[in-house]
């Protein structure tokens, strides 16, 4: 057998079995760190690869091993340069000294733990390894129709920009080949004839058969290159198929009574909502608006990081929802989906009127709209704009408390179930 | 093919590769450089990470340790802590070179002359692998071990199959004929044997439970013998054979292990001569392929780079086996060649022979331990200016005992070879009763060496999955040369 040489370099993802291995065993400690982070990271960050340190003892390998410390040692040592025969070094000077020859010394020098990074899949299904939405659920929000044009194969009509240049020219060279074929039979039948009335010695005969001859010849050059019939079209046909582009609008409130806790329970509850929507859609657009007692739309980082004080008025950033609707997202291209946190204060007739401006202004057009009221136990279920939001009765709206971190995800839960939802 | 011009640049194709191996073909073969057939493979980093984790074996069974040691060494390499290999090479036959895409056209100049003309050769010439592994039937065992496991995970469920390698991996290093040699490896015929096992197994049940119901004498308490007989070195075996709870497809996984691990045996015994031989082929190979017209200089320079680099020896550091080698091996040249007075009374064996015929006769006949006791020359010593040193149990310092000179010689020499013996880094642990007819208790020894005991931690936690494995009690205790014992755990 001679030498050979192979290129391995396509075989790829043979660690795949080994790394879901070690990722299963590392679970606990994975989700761990995932529910840390899930506080620290921006909400767009949980759609990136995620960072997690392990400790080696989580995954210690034990076996029997001698003790350095233990017993006499000898070594030879490389590089003496300053010692003499009966001097004494100090037993801990750097791990150089001590470490001379003999194999595996241990792996004291390593670090006590390690870094990798969890891919996007991996990050997302541990964070949603408790979060498991009924499977029903997913269907109904992914069964949105919408028409959509896919290739179809190739036909025989169609308009000139769609020629097919390839497969015309494959129909071509068929009809050539039947055609010629045809034609060689037909002028050898002549060239027969010919030879036949010629032996008769009959010049009508002859005189036909040579005009029989140059017709079928004439024939033979008439044969086109390229026919009509040859013509073959690149089809699209129309599907249905699930609709892919949402939106979704965080509503927050950030009046003086929104501390920094209740801005973390709404940045969490926002997060979860956010990735649910992304996982079963293409493309989910986030809009966040603030309030106070006016509304503003800002980007992702003032909303959970900026700081404006104020007393409250719900219905401003309700009315601008419904005009960034109109604006850019018409409802009949986008599934809209609001979400709303506030701690649930509002004054006067604002609850009122932000819960009759909710059911008759975007309720219709919105896919589903929930409202969280974050906060501590003291205050909730009994603020006016709870209150308020509990005489709305519609298949696209729903309500939840969130009092600590641990009812984040109940409370989505609550919110994204199965017959709360609409079809 | 770049035959007839000579190779320069940094860039290379498929065909530049073949062209270097059969330049250096036809170099080795004027040196009697024996080698298996060579299969080059080009793979990427991360191919070489998965290289490393199996050490080597292109096929390995799925387990999590491997992802794990996967993430460490990843992390590693993209934090720029450690560069990667440039070739990886096991003993099979064809023998496997992996070769790092990422390499320059020199650098692959020098990892084939050292992958594919010396580890290769060694592998096939030296007595320990020549004894020890099987390089035509490794690859097809490894696959028949990825699949019965595979298989296993199927049948007993992953979490149990992974259980028991766990319990299995904790004892890779006592899972070594150390002295006789092991059966050869056989795909086909570990089949059946398998099969005959299992039937065999359930047979004996049979028996058993048709002698449980047969009333006969009680047996006499002088009739326990003590067994085994003599002390078992090799526990896995001992624990495939006589454990009394395990089922008969975790015993196939503890030969599965055992057979592996015994693969690796060789090579932890030889690296300082095999890393030295390939090193040595290396340098002369591509000095030949040079002289030959055959690479450039550039070529020449970025090896000659590349390889001071390989055996640079950095003061008071751990030894490096390269450099090590690289010296020995350049020595017992010196001495067959150019012997001086103190050569010949240190070395009269081989002083003024002929180097070839040396270099093949070492390279045949040893391992590190016999071969730096028996070839380290003064001239190394002085060179290296090694020096011993040496402590005990309590003293918080090193004494300085021998410095690299005429005295200092000899006990350098035997210290320096005693510290690539086995036992000086691995524990040696026999069991050495089994109470088969009364309590089944597994008594282990340690027999320690210079009064080495065993980290209490981790022997805590790998008697634990020992005890897992054998079902009941099991008792360890460290005994020095003269029986007595240090430790118990």
């Amino acid at each position: 057998m001679t030498s050979v040489i192979v290129d391995r370099r396509p075989d790829k993802g043979k660690s795949t079995a080994n790394r879901q291995r070690v990722l299963k065993r590392l679970a606990g400690a994975l989700k761990a760190q995932v529910d840390q982070l899930i506080a620290r990271r921006k909400i767009n960050d949980h759609d990136k690869a995620a960072e997690v340190t392990i400790e080696r003892k989580d995954v210690r390998e034990p076996s029997f091993n001698l003790d350095p410390a233990s017993g006499s040692a000898g070594r030879v040592v490389p590089g003496n340069q300053h010692y003499r025969v009966g001097d004494k070094i100090p037993r801990d000077q750097g791990g150089g000294q001590g470490r001379g020859s003999g194999a595996g010394e241990g792996e004291a020098d390593e670090e006590d733990v390690f870094r990798f990074a969890l891919s996007r899949e991996e990050y997302l299904s541990l964070l949603f390894d408790e979060l498991e939405l009924p499977p029903l659920v997913k269907k109904d929000l992914l069964e949105i129709d919408e028409n959509r044009f896919r290739r179809g194969g190739v036909v025989r009509y169609g308009n000139p920009g769609t020629v097919c240049v390839a497969r015309t020219f494959k129909a071509s060279i068929g009809r050539r080949v039947a055609a010629e074929a045809q034609f060689e039979e037909a002028l050898q039948a002549a060239e027969t004839a010919l030879e036949a009335a010629r032996l008769s010695a009959v010049p009508d005969r002859v005189q036909a058969a040579q005009l029989e001859l140059q017709e079928v010849r004439q024939r033979g050059q008439d044969i086109p290159f390229l026919d009509p019939v040859d013509l073959r079209h690149r089809s699209l046909v129309e599907v249905q198929s699930p609709r892919t582009a949402a939106v979704m609008f965080c509503l927050m409130d950030v009046s003086s009574s929104m501390d920094e806790t209740r801005k973390d329970l709404a940045k969490r509850f926002f997060t979860l909502l956010y990735l649910f929507l992304s996982r079963k859609y293409a493309k989910v657009e986030l809009v966040f608006i603030r309030h106070t007692d006016q509304a503003q739309e800002v980007d992702e980082d003032t909303f959970f990081n900026g700081t404006q004080a104020g007393s409250t008025k719900v219905l401003t950033a309700l009315a601008k929802m419904y005009e960034i609707i109109g604006l850019r997202y018409p409802p009949s291209h986008y599934n809209i989906f609001g979400a709303q946190a506030s701690d649930g204060d509002s004054f006067g007739a604002d609850s009122t009127e932000s819960s009759a401006y909710l059911l008759s202004q975007l309720l219709p057009s919105a896919r589903y709209f929930v409202y969280a009221e974050v906060g501590d136990a003291s205050s909730q279920g009994s603020t006016s704009l709870w209150a308020a939001y509990r005489a709305i009765v519609s298949d696209h709206f729903n309500m939840a408390t969130v009092r600590g971190r641990d009812e984040v995800y109940p409370a989505l839960a609550k919110l994204f179930q199965k017959e709360q939802l609409v079809t | 093919m770049r035959d007839s011009t000579r190779l320069s640049g940094s860039e290379w194709t498929l065909d530049d590769l073949l062209v270097i191996e059969q330049l250096c073909a036809r170099h080795a073969e004027r040196y009697g450089l024996d080698t298996f057939p060579n299969q080059m493979e080009i793979i990427t980093s991360e191919q070489m990470l998965d290289s490393y984790v199996s050490s080597g074996l292109p096929v390995n069974y799925a387990h999590w340790s491997f992802g794990k040691h996967f993430l460490i060494e990843s992390g590693k390499y993209q934090s720029g802590a450690n560069a990667l290999a440039y070739e990886i090479v096991l003993n099979t036959n064809p023998c496997i070179a992996f070769l790092m895409e990422g390499n320059s056209l020199a650098m692959q100049s020098l990892v084939i002359p050292h992958a594919c003309f010396g580890h290769n050769s060694f592998s096939k010439g030296n007595y320990l692998f020549q004894q020890w592994t099987q390089p035509d039937a490794v690859l097809d065992y490894m696959l028949f071990a990825r699949n019965y496991i595979a298989d296993c995970e199927e049948r007993h469920g992953a979490e149990r199959v992974e259980q028991t390698l766990d319990a299995l991996h904790a004892l890779r290093d006592q899972g070594l004929d150390k002295y006789k040699r092991p059966r050869k490896l056989d795909t086909r015929k570990e089949r059946a044997e398998q099969a005959r096992r299992l039937s065999l197994a359930q047979e004996t049940m049979r028996q058993a439970e048709y002698y449980s119901l047969v009333p006969h004498a009680a047996k006499s308490a002088a009739a326990e013998t003590v067994f085994p007989a003599s002390p078992e070195e090799n526990l896995l075996y001992f624990i495939e054979k006589n454990a009394p709870k395990l089922e008969p497809w975790q015993r196939e996984l503890a030969r599965i292990v055992r057979k592996i691990a015994q693969y690796f045996y060789p090579q932890r015994q030889t690296q300082v001569m095999n890393e030295g031989w390939a090193t040595f082929w290396h340098h002369r190979l591509i000095n030949d392929m040079y002289d030959a017209g055959q690479i450039d200089q550039g070529i020449l320079l970025e090896c000659l780079h590349s390889h001071t680099n390989v055996i640079r020896q950095p003061d008071y550091a751990r030894l490096n086996p390269y450099a090590l080698g690289f010296a020995a091996w350049n020595e017992i040249k010196r001495v067959c060649e150019q012997p001086t007075a103190e050569d010949r009374e240190y070395l009269p064996d081989i002083a003024g022979k002929d180097w070839l015929e040396t270099f093949h006769d070492v390279m045949h006949n040893y391992r590190d331990e016999s071969f730096l006791l028996q070839f380290l020359t003064p001239k190394l010593v002085r060179d290296f200016r090694l020096m011993n040193i040496q402590t005990s149990e309590g003293q918080d310092h090193w004494s300085v005992t021998d410095t690299a000179g005429e005295e200092g010689f000899k006990s350098i020499r035997s210290q320096l070879a005693a510290s690539y013996r086995l036992e000086s880094y691995m524990a040696d642990i026999s069991v050495v009763r089994y109470g088969r007819d009364s309590d089944r208790k597994l008594v282990l020894q340690h027999q320690s060496y210079n009064g080495r005991t065993l980290l209490e931690e981790d022997t805590a936690l790998t008697l634990k999955h020992l005890r897992t494995l054998w079902g009941f009690d099991v008792s360890l205790e460290s005994l020095d040369q003269s029986g007595r014992t240090l430790k118990r755990y």
